[in-house]
């Protein structure tokens, strides 16, 4: 294999505003342009929201515990439930994933910093904002907004009260603003992974972390617009009395729905992709093996990517969709299973006679994997258009993308911040700690989400606030896993700061982790390699293989313990 | 699987096929036995499109138990056997893949949900048959498609009118109720309408869901193939007081039926006892308080209420 793109001396080297990392802990408050300080920033501000967002579930729950609408006002539900999907995928997934783009990409292909430095601090600091924006929809007369995280019209755009300035007003300018800073990112990944590779570094020499993120970002330059131009139509239709969506002014309310799919589909591949990645980059170092099909895997995620952009109207099987689209949509959704099936078959390749160490990142991705397999399967049974009808909109739908989601997703963030910790942080993380939160959070998971789908079976609706009492079995013991997963959060934060703050010192390479980050001081210097950039020879992932991965690795290795 | 050296002829060890076999065997058992257990997951079959919706679920439930336990026991195995022993830092087994391996398992999922699809498809066919559904811009059109199916004389249309909070049934005869009642093993087309948002009507032991969009009218057929009486759900999230919004259908005999629609004709026409009007009630005597919803739409004038305290079979 060929190197591609020579190695690019042009890179950018804007001034660090507030220098003296790794001690002055003001960097992290600054218009800082260094993507590891980025990094840092993103994945902080969005623990807060998961915190946020996993607050207003427990609320939700509480609710959810008896059958009636007691503990609060069913009105009061609607804005919590969908101000819980709204936090939980803009002010936590998505930045949470940029926050370990940021960190990640550069080190891992050799770069000193992101193409663009300046536009990927200032896409940050926008989070911030539209976070305060969403937050204070809870402030406005009338609450926020109410109508799910679809917020299909009409009921977005009926504006009860008739203020200008409503919830509604402000959820659609945040999901705007987290688009507007999405699509800056994403400039920036393609960008630096495209442009910005190591000299040696051909493609099918990138870890499969980039190959993933990449593929994901192209979904965010293809998607994101649609979106956003749905979002402006119906924040017309609320403020301004236009009708696009309305079907009293000749509009269609289901013309909104086609915009919020062909984006909204796509973004769960967005969030899930880096996950594969992080799978894929945590199985080898702890099962000791190369990544099983390396090649098929890298390829596997564009598959995803293509087939992601032509299956949304599996979302819309039960809203007077006609028959014949509802077969081709059946067909390209079901497709999605046989890219997705290669990853796992890989990664359980991965772990076949390896030689496998239990560490809290390892138990994270074994029991991500574990999920996704089960809802990978669901996925199935909903595309199927005779199944769908009858439990698309129930709480089968809602067991369905939280075991993605939370179980999946979630799972394989918390991997990845137990692995790459003391990387960017300089610091261990306590290892019993770290599997309390591993063993209440896979306990609690199931506890919450298995006995959903058996809710939505017989029949109960989603984004209800009351429900028929023969719901009442299921719904008992999915808020006691929820509550589980409350107390699970306890040790994994007790964990991150403390570590932080006094933890032990992290070599450069605690896990004897194979890719160019691991040749790196824990933490890097801020422009990673700076001049010495080493050549890659080798594909990632060669454990077992004894070969090396880089041009005179042990100067390399040896620079890194000096510089330390 | 051999390893050390994908070369070497694949030579297969005796005890691990008998083992391997063994491991099939139980997990075929086991989806056999998870796919008969799905009825006990669902509610009672009352349409006639129920038995083939629970069909396919249960063919996607055993196929899918096969693949999840199949995975699992692989990940089960590593787990115990593959352990590495404390301090020891050796690497594994360095295997980087396997081109026929990764061709079986590219194409054997590829079959499986391509057969799925097919299946899928056909029994589409035929609900279509059963409970044909066409997206028609006025009522007439409405009428004239839904009485272009074929069969016997169909019950109906009955227009199924959906509003924030509230459904109403309106016969061809005149009555006007908020409880939907239908004659057993005959067809009944519906004429689907929303006053406002969207709207799910959702029967779930008729296995059937379908949105009622504002601005269109939805020819919708169904057969109800037993007697009872069960829970019609808004499935769409229609605002406020959307939990509240549920109603029954009652399935009964063709006498039944006709004997209901004579004596309802004969009662006064009286608003219905509306949960949401009364929920809404209630907020307002203790201080207006919450977050922003529209008034509930007054409620329907009907000769026959719905019983909100009746017992429902599903
Ligand atoms: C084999 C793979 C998968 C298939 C076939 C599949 C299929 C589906 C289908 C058909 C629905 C629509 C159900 C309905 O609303 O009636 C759905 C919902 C959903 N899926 Fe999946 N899925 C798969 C994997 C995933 C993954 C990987 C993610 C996330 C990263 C995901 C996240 C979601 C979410 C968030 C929803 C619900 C959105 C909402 O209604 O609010 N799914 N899935
Ligand atoms: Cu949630
Ligand atoms: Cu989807």
């Amino acid at each position: 294999m060929s190197p591609t793109i020579p190695f690019d001396p042009r890179v950018l080297r804007a001034p660090h505003p507030v220098p003296g990392a790794p001690d002055n802990w003001r960097r992290f408050f600054s218009f800082n342009t260094d993507a590891k300080v980025i990094g840092i920033q993103y994945i902080a501000v969005s623990l807060f929201f998961l915190l946020v967002g996993g607050l207003l579930a427990m609320i939700m729950r509480g609710e959810l515990l008896t059958p009636p609408a007691d503990l609060v006002d069913p009105t009061v539900y609607n804005g919590l439930y969908t101000m819980h999907g709204t936090v939980m995928l803009f002010l936590f997934l998505f930045p949470v994933l940029n926050g370990f783009n940021n960190l990640l990409i550069p080190p891992m292909i050799g770069a000193p910093d992101m193409a663009f430095p300046r536009l990927n601090a200032a896409a940050f600091w926008l989070f911030p904002v539209f976070g305060v924006i969403l937050m204070l929809s809870f402030l406005v007369p009338g609450g926020p907004s109410g109508s799910g995280w679809w917020a299909y019209p009409p009921v977005s755009t009926q504006n009860p009260l008739g203020h200008f300035i409503n919830g509604q007003f402000l959820w659609i300018l945040a999901v705007a603003l987290s688009g507007v800073s999405s699509i800056m990112g994403a400039v920036n990944f393609c960008t630096t992974i495209i442009r910005m590779r190591a000299p040696g570094m051909g493609w099918f020499r990138m870890p499969i972390f980039c190959w993933t993120a990449l593929a994901a970002q192209a979904i965010q330059l293809c998607g994101l617009p649609v979106l956003t131009a749905g979002a402006v139509m119906l924040l017309f239709d609320l403020s301004f009395g236009t009708s696009f969506f309305r079907p009293e002014g000749g509009g269609d309310p289901m013309l909104y729905q086609h915009f919020f799919w062909f984006y909204s589909h796509p973004a769960v591949y967005v969030m899930v992709l880096p996950i594969f990645g992080v799978f894929s980059e945590v199985f080898p170092v702890y099962a000791r093996k190369p990544l099983f099909g390396y090649h098929v895997v890298a390829i596997a995620s564009f598959a995803i990517t293509f087939l992601s952009l032509i299956v949304w109207v599996h979302h819309m099987f039960y809203s007077g969709t006609p028959q014949w689209m509802r077969n081709v949509f059946m067909v390209t959704t079901m497709l999605i299973a046989v890219p997705t099936g290669i990853k796992v078959f890989a990664w359980l390749g991965t772990l076949w006679r390896g030689k496998l160490r239990l560490t809290t990142p390892m138990l994270f991705c074994l029991g991500g994997l574990f999920n996704f397999i089960f809802a990978g399967i669901t996925g199935i049974m909903l595309a199927t258009v005779p199944v769908d009808i009858h439990v698309g909109n129930t709480y089968f739908v809602v067991g369905h993308f939280h075991t993605v989601i939370f179980s999946t997703i979630t799972y394989g963030v918390f991997a990845a911040i137990y692995h790459w910790f003391p990387k960017f942080t300089g610091r261990m993380t306590y290892e019993g700690l770290g599997q309390l939160h591993f063993v209440l959070t896979f306990l609690g998971s199931q506890l919450n989400f298995l006995p959903m789908h058996w809710a939505g079976l017989m029949g109960m609706p989603r984004r209800v606030a009351s429900y028929d009492p023969e719901f009442a079995g299921a719904n008992v013991l999915a808020s006691l896993g929820a509550f589980l997963l409350g107390v699970a959060t306890l040790p994994f934060l007790i964990n991150i700061v403390s570590s932080w703050a006094r933890g032990a010192k992290a070599p450069a390479n605690p896990w004897q982790a194979i890719g160019l980050e691991w040749l790196l001081p824990s933490p890097p210097p801020a422009e990673n390699f700076g001049e010495h950039v080493p050549v890659v020879i080798a594909g990632p992932y060669g454990y077992g293989l004894g070969r090396d991965l880089v041009e005179d690795q042990e100067s390399v290795v040896q620079r890194s313990l000096q510089e330390a | 699987m051999t390893g050390e050296a994908p070369s070497r002829p694949f030579r297969p060890d005796p005890a691990a096929i008998v083992l391997v076999a063994i491991a099939v065997a139980l997990n075929v058992l086991a989806s056999v036995w998870m796919s008969q257990r799905v009825h006990d997951w669902l509610p009672v079959q009352a349409s006639s499109a129920a038995p083939y919706v629970d069909n396919l679920f249960a063919l996607e439930a055993g196929i899918g138990t096969f693949i999840f336990l199949g995975c699992a026991c692989v990940m089960g195995w590593t787990i115990l056997f593959n352990r590495a022993p404390k301090y020891d830092m050796d690497d594994g087994a360095p295997i980087e893949g396997n081109l026929r391996l990764e061709i079986v398992w590219t194409l054997v999922p590829l079959v499986i949900v391509m057969a799925i699809a097919v299946h899928a498809i056909q029994v589409n066919q035929v609900l279509a048959t059963l409970d044909g559904k066409v997206r028609v811009s006025s009522g007439s059109e409405a009428l004239a498609v839904a009485g272009s199916a074929a069969g016997e004389e169909p019950v109906g249309p009955i227009q199924v009118i959906g509003r924030q909070w509230s459904w109403e049934f309106i016969y061809p005869e005149g009555v006007h109720s908020t409880e939907l009642h239908l004659p057993v093993d005959r067809r009944a087309r519906l004429e689907l309408i929303s006053m406002d948002v969207l709207h799910g009507f959702y029967v779930p032991a008729f296995r059937l869901k379908q949105d009622l969009v504002p601005g269109s009218v939805i020819a919708y057929a169904l057969t109800p193939t037993r007697e009872g009486r069960y829970r019609l759900r808004d499935s769409m999230f229609s605002g406020g007081y959307f939990a509240a919004n549920q109603t029954d259908v009652v399935v009964e005999s063709d006498d039944a039926y006709r004997a209901w629609l004579k004596d309802a004709l004969r009662r006064p026409l009286v608003p219905a006892a509306n949960p949401a009007t009364e929920l809404w009630r209630l907020r307002r005597e203790r201080g207006d308080r919450g977050w922003a919803t529209v008034p509930p739409a007054p409620p329907p004038l009907v000769h026959v209420d719905a019983d909100p305290n009746a017992p429902h079979d599903a």
